[in-house]
This record gives C-alpha cells, sequence and structure tokens, in this order.
C-alpha cells in the first residue's frame, strides 16, 4: 500500500510548486494511472515515493512505514522501478541486468541464477536463449521486457513506471501492456504508472487519478471518470479515447 | 652493411630497453595518477576547472623546459627520475580530459536507472560509469602513449638512455644513419604500443558480444602476448646489472662525444667498467658532476669564469684556468684534473693565401686594414661580448659585417667573398678549408681552454686519477681539429675519430 499525505513540491525554494498538495492512497494489489500533460507534475510526484526526488512537504507511506525515515538506497532496492528511457548497462548481458538489483541486496548466487531463470522466462525471453547476450542486440520491446524483468527480480511488492512503454512502436506497446496487466494481477503487485496515454490508463489502471499543473484533480476508477468527470478538463482527456473509437467505427461503416 | 649502420645496431638493444622502461614507467605512472585526478575532477566541478588548466598549461611548456626545470627542482640529479618526473607530468592532459569526458558522457537514461534501483554513489562510478566510460579513458592512454613514446627520445638531453642518443647524436656529429635509425626505431615503437592499445580499446568495446568472435579471440591473444613482452623487456632490464665504475659525461656537440668517447676507451683499457651519459646540457652535466652521478666531463675554462664565476674581463688563458680550477674545487667539490692543451673559442680566420697576400698574422696586423675588409660571422658572433671586447680593445671595425648560418660561413671564405669569418679554434672545418688562424695577441677574447673535471668521488681512485691525468696536454689544437674533421667533414665515426686521437696520444 502506497499513502501521499499532502505531499508538495518546490524546486525553487517555495516560490513555485510542481506539486500542490496531493493526497492519495493506492491499495495492496492495485494498478493506479498517473495521467496527465508534459509539467503536469506526474513524474516528480511518483520520483519522491522512492526519493529520487525529495518532496518538500508532506509525508509518503509505503506498506505502512515513511519513506523519508528510510536509507533511499535500500528503500530503492525494494521497490521496481521501470524507466522511460529503459536504462538497461550496456557493458552488462540480459542477466546481469537483471541480477542488479538482487546483486545490491546481497543475494547468495545461487539464488540469484534460479530468480533470473524464472523472471527471464516469466517475461517471454527465455534465460538459455537470452540469458547471455547483450541488451545493445535486442529489440526495444525486448529492451523493456528486460526492463520490467529487473523491476521484478527482487520480488518487490511495490512497482513505480514513469511511462514504461511509451518509448515502443504501437503493436509491441498493446502486447505488453496486456502481458504486464496479467503479471501485476497474478503477483498482485501494488503499481503506480505515469502515463500520458488514456487508452493505455484506461485498459490497464484499476484506478486514475488525473493530473494538472501539480494538482489532482479526480481519481477514480476508468467508469467513474467516464461517467461522472468532475472538471471539463477530465472530461475532455477520458473522453479523447472513445471518441476516436467512435471515429474509427464510422469509418468502417462508411461504404 | 657499411660500418657506420652496423655500429648504429650495436646500440639498438640498450637504446631500445631504455626507450621501453621509460615509456612504459611513465604511463603506467601516469595512468596511476591522472584516472583517480579524472574521476576526482568529474565527480566536484571546484576540482575539475583548476584541475585542467593546471594539466593544460603544463602542456603548453615547452618540453625541454619542463625537462630542464624538473633537473633543476631534483637538485641536479639526471638520468631516469628526471626523465620520468617530466614524461608523467607530459601524459596527464590526455588521460584527464578523457577520464572527465568519458565519464560525463554517461547517458542520462543508463545514470537514472542505476540511481533509481538503488545503486550508492560509489557502486554507480564503480559499476556503472568507470566501465562505460572505459573505451573513451583508454582512447586517452592511447594518445598519451604515443606522445611518450615521442617525447622519451628527449630524455636523452638529462642522461636518460633512449632513441633519443641516436637523434642527437647524429645531429651533433652529422651522423644521418644515426639520426634515421633512431626516428625509424621511435616510430616503429609509437606505432605498436598504439597498435596494442588500440587493440585494448577494441576489447573493451566488443566485450560483450557472445559468444566472442574469432577476431575478437585473436585480438586478445596478440594484447596479451605484446603486454607480456613489453613488461618482461623492461623487467629484464631493470634486473640489476654489474653497475659502472664510471660514468662519462659530456655535451651536445662533436668534439665533446670524441672528448667521451677518449675517456671512456682509455678507462676501459684499464680495465673499469664505464657507462656515458652524453648529449647533455651545460649546466645538466656541471650540476651532475657536483653532485656524483657524472664522474668526468670535458669543461671550458671560459664557460666557468664567465658563466659560473660571473666574472668580467681577461687575465689571460693560465690565470683563468687556474681560478677555474679552484672555483670547481672550492665551491662545487669537484676535482679539475688539467687542461688537454686546446681551446675552443671564437677566433677570427682567414684564407691561408689571403693572410700572407694581406701580411697578416695578429689581430694588430689588421688595425690599418680591417675598414676595408668584408667579414663573415655566424647567426649570434656580431651580437656577442666576445665581438664587442675584441672591437674595443683594439678599436676595428670592418667595411661589412655578414651574419651566415656557420656551414654557409665557411664556404664563403672559402670562395673569397669575405676576407675573413669567426671560426672555433677547435672546428674541423679550420682545418678543412685550411684556413689560418689570426692570433689574438692582446688576449680580448676569454681563453676556454678544454679542462677535465671530475667528481670528488672518482678522485679518490688513483688508478682513475693516473689514467685520466695521462691526457693532460696530450690533444693539441691541431689534433683537435683533425679529430673534429673526420667527423663533421669527412663523415667518419665517433669511434674513428677517437682512434685517431688515441694514436696521437701515443705517439
Amino acid at each position: 500500500m502506497i499513502e501521499l499525505q499532502h505531499i508538495q513540491k518546490s524546486f525553487d525554494h517555495g516560490k513555485s510548486y510542481a506539486v500542490k498538495d496531493t493526497s492519495f492512497t493506492v491499495e495492496r494489489g492495485e494498478l493506479l494511472g498517473l495521467i496527465g500533460e508534459s509539467g503536469s507534475g506526474k513524474t516528480t510526484t511518483l520520483k519522491m515515493i522512492n526519493r529520487l526526488e525529495e518532496p518538500s512537504h508532506g509525508s509518503i507511506l509505503v506498506n505502512g512505514s515513511n519513506v523519508l525515515e528510510r536509507n533511499p538506497e535500500e528503500l530503492r532496492r525494494n521497490i521496481g522501478y521501470v524507466f522511460q528511457g529503459i536504462g538497461l548497462f550496456p557493458h552488462y548481458t540480459i542477466a546481469e541486468n537483471v541480477a542488479a538489483v538482487p546483486n545490491l541486496l546481497g543475494w547468495d548466487s545461487e539464488r540469484i541464477h534460479r530468480r533470473c531463470r524464472e523472471i527471464l522466462d516469466l517475461v517471454g525471453l527465455p534465460f538459455d536463449e537470452y540469458g547471455d547476450r547483450s541488451s545493445t542486440q535486442l529489440s526495444g520491446g525486448q529492451q523493456q521486457r528486460v526492463g520490467v524483468a529487473r523491476a521484478l527480480a527482487a520480488e518487490p511488492e511495490v512497482m513505480l513506471m514513469d511511462e514504461p512503454f511509451g518509448a515502443l512502436d504501437p503493436i509491441t506497446r498493446a502486447q505488453l501492456q496486456e502481458e504486464f496487466k496479467r503479471l501485476q494481477r497474478e503477483l498482485k503487485l501494488t503499481v503506480i504508472m505515469v502515463t500520458h496515454d488514456m487508452t493505455e490508463a484506461l485498459l490497464m489502471a484499476d484506478r486514475i487519478a488525473v493530473m494538472k499543473e501539480g494538482e489532482v484533480l479526480q481519481i477514480g476508477t476508468p467508469r467513474e471518470l467516464l461517467n461522472s468527470p468532475e472538471h471539463d478538463y477530465v472530461r475532455d482527456i477520458v473522453e479523447m479515447p472513445k471518441r476516436r473509437a467512435d471515429r474509427l467505427e464510422t469509418l468502417m461503416r462508411e461504404p | 652493411m657499411n660500418d657506420n649502420l652496423r655500429e648504429q645496431l650495436l646500440l639498438l638493444p640498450a637504446y631500445f630497453q631504455g626507450h621501453l622502461v621509460l615509456t612504459l614507467i611513465s604511463l603506467s605512472l601516469g595512468i596511476a595518477i591522472s584516472i583517480p585526478l579524472g574521476i576526482w575532477a568529474a565527480q566536484s566541478p571546484s576540482v575539475k576547472r583548476p584541475l585542467l588548466v593546471v594539466v593544460s598549461i603544463i602542456q603548453t611548456f615547452p618540453s625541454i623546459a619542463i625537462l630542464a626545470l624538473v633537473v633543476a627542482l631534483l637538485g641536479g640529479q639526471i638520468g631516469l627520475v628526471p626523465a620520468i618526473t617530466a614524461l608523467v607530468l607530459y601524459c596527464m592532459l590526455p588521460i584527464v580530459r578523457n577520464t572527465v569526458t568519458g565519464l560525463e558522457t554517461v547517458s542520462a537514461d543508463v545514470m537514472e536507472a542505476a540511481r533509481g534501483i538503488g545503486m550508492s554513489s560509489g557502486q554507480i562510478l564503480r559499476r556503472v560509469k568507470i566501465p562505460l566510460a572505459l573505451p573513451v579513458i583508454i582512447a586517452g592512454i592511447r594518445t598519451a602513449a604515443v606522445w611518450t613514446v615521442g617525447l622519451a627520445t628527449l630524455s636523452t638531453l638529462v642522461g636518460a638512455t633512449s632513441f633519443g642518443n641516436y637523434i642527437f647524436t647524429g645531429l651533433q656529429t652529422r651522423n644521418l644513419v644515426s639520426v634515421t635509425v633512431g626516428s625509424l626505431a621511435a616510430a616503429i615503437m609509437a606505432v605498436a604500443v598504439d597498435g596494442i592499445i588500440g587493440g585494448i580499446q577494441w576489447l573493451t568495446e566488443n566485450r560483450n558480444v557472445n559468444p566472442p568472435s574469432e577476431k575478437y579471440k585473436r585480438v586478445k591473444f596478440a594484447v596479451i602476448v605484446g603486454i607480456l613482452a613489453g613488461f618482461s623487456i623492461s623487467a629484464y632490464s631493470l634486473l640489476p646489472k654489474p653497475a659502472a665504475d664510471f660514468i662519462v659525461g659530456g655535451k651536445t656537440f662533436t668534439e665533446q662525444y670524441i672528448i667521451a668517447g677518449l675517456l671512456t676507451a682509455e678507462l676501459e683499457d684499464v680495465g673499469f667498467r664505464v657507462d656515458q651519459r652524453l648529449g647533455l646540457g651545460t649546466e645538466v652535466v656541471y650540476e651532475a658532476t657536483a653532485n656524483g652521478s657524472i664522474d668526468i666531463y670535458l669543461e671550458y675554462s671560459g664557460t666557468i669564469w664567465a658563466n659560473r664565476m660571473n666574472e668580467e674581463g681577461n687575465p689571460g688563458r693560465e690565470a683563468v684556468r687556474l681560478a677555474a680550477a679552484d672555483f670547481v674545487a672550492e665551491v662545487d667539490g669537484m676535482v679539475s684534473i688539467g687542461a688537454l692543451g686546446f681551446q675552443n673559442l671564437y677566433a677570427l680566420a682567414m684564407r691561408k693565401d689571403r693572410a700572407q697576400e694581406l701580411g697578416i698574422a695578429t689581430i694588430e696586423d689588421l688595425i690599418p686594414i680591417a675598414d676595408t675588409l668584408v667579414a663573415g660571422g655566424d647567426l649570434e658572433f656580431f651580437g656577442r661580448p666576445e665581438w664587442i671586447t675584441l672591437r674595443d680593445t683594439y678599436n676595428i671595425d670592418f667595411a661589412q659585417k655578414l651574419t651566415f648560418d656557420p656551414s654557409l660561413m665557411y664556404t664563403a671564405v672559402d670562395e673569397r667573398q669575405v676576407d675573413l669569418i669567426s671560426g672555433y679554434t677547435s672546428d674541423g672545418r679550420i682545418a678543412a678549408y685550411d684556413l689560418q688562424l689570426i692570433e689574438d695577441n692582446r688576449n680580448a677574447i676569454l681563453p676556454y681552454d678544454g679542462m677535465l673535471l671530475a667528481s670528488a668521488k672518482a678522485a679518490r681512485n688513483p688508478l682513475f686519477m693516473d689514467t685520466v691525468r695521462a691526457l693532460v696536454n696530450r690533444v693539441s689544437d691541431d689534433a683537435m681539429r683533425e679529430a673534429n674533421k673526420l667527423v663533421d667533414v669527412d663523415g667518419r665515426t665517433i669511434s674513428d675519430a677517437v682512434d685517431y686521437l688515441r694514436s696521437v696520444i701515443r705517439q
């Protein structure tokens, strides 16, 4: 479970706020989509959870403990993170990339090996075929599968994802979205996923928080947002995928 | 194969080892110092700027000046230590700069991931930044290595053996074979070192290709063989060798090489083991003999009088020589063995037939006719104190004063384009062009008696003293001039000239 309590973040000593008084809770096993435009504060909010950014005010609890009281590195090792830029280590093999966090946690090598095999099979890159390859030999989609495997390797309960599928082509993206959603349900992961793609949020998230100019405008299930948007902005972005779907349908009906 | 080339190739193993040891030690130290400095600078902007400025400034110093400064700072010590110090200072810039650049250009995505998965800043540095910066750092080392191989040739000037011995000896004694052998050898070593480090660079760039290609295995094998060969040859040449009993020093011109050869041959004949440190600057060889790094060399009385004692005026040849001998003993603790008999000083010279025609034997004879004569000087003569003193002492001046490159100056007097020139008394070309020296009968020009200076330590050895004392007053102006001529004009080797001098002395 992740709880944000009155979180604020200023990068200029209080002249302006990138994140303004934000509070929300993500339940255990829930996937929260955090959506908004560039500059809405969604990525900053995400990064404060594992202390890649420090909040100016407020507190954050992960499974009941205040992250600000924990050692940042140790905290990060226990929270899976999937990056927009993927960020695989080019000088490591696939297996070494996946083993990175277990290594930092000091697991014994036999356990690391077993876990690498398990997790690479889980993301569809069989260990025997891919384990020894260099990450530079993979396609973008395969690289982000490794990125997900790396985040999952140390069996975290909580995962943070920063536009994880943003850099992929549409077909690969759809495939990975479905697969990840299935994994998340199976493993009962608590996930916050930052995205600017409403379709992705609607299809994957249990609940969606819409952010604009540092504030959460509305938080709710996809159905709640579609049926009862509380702001024009929320209505606009929630209806966008529906409008596009309608147009596609019309196009297909035309002779 | 001609004798000259054979003589040069015999020197190759010693020079090769010397050069390799200098290069490898300097480069290893340079790497060991520069990479940590580069890492420090990349982590801390307040260090980076001043550090890069300092290493860049070192680079802008002429390399010869760095060598001279290092020798001075080390109190006149010569040999490996000052040479390596200078080379290390010189090779720092490319390594430091590439280390900083390599560390700073690691992709932002990778850095974010490293932080985001929970690496500490030390772990990020060791596990991510340094490995990823490695190809760039190695490229810097590669540049530094090629510079070091090239610059190591200058180590000869501070008494460390290198391929520079070929080059400097060759340039001073007009032995183009020697210059060519030295330059080629240095170039080949530079290409080999560049190839080996280039191989390492390629290996680090391709280390993640699985399975390793055939080419990868071959490059790896070649690199390992190259490195092992380099280090084992250096280790071998650093093994303690039977130490030389005495070390003969010398400056950078033909006469110095010949006298050093003569001293070496005489000392070896009585059973001593002798090493040479030749091609040294005047300051360097003087200080080195004072502190015992060198045991004996040829100095000139006028140099000590004017440069060391800062005396002006000219009390005469004998007085200058005695004062110089006292000075080196009292101030610098050396022992003056005595004068060899010849002088090496500026003197006016004329074609013999022209001198007879005008009836000239002394500079006084020139006084009535000087303003009708054309004089030639080398590039500096008419600006030197020697000329000023000469002009004022005899109150003469010439109708025209022309300056020439020294070799053109001799041609000019030979072809009667000028009436007289400024020569050096022991210059071989005086004999080659059959010129007559005009006597400085008023002693206007400072005497430059060739005298042997020995270290205090060497002077305590009676056999050494007997051997070198036997040379005192045995090398006349004519003999020295002829020996210089053999090398400078006839293109013979130093050892030919030494053999000639020894035959003259034995008569």
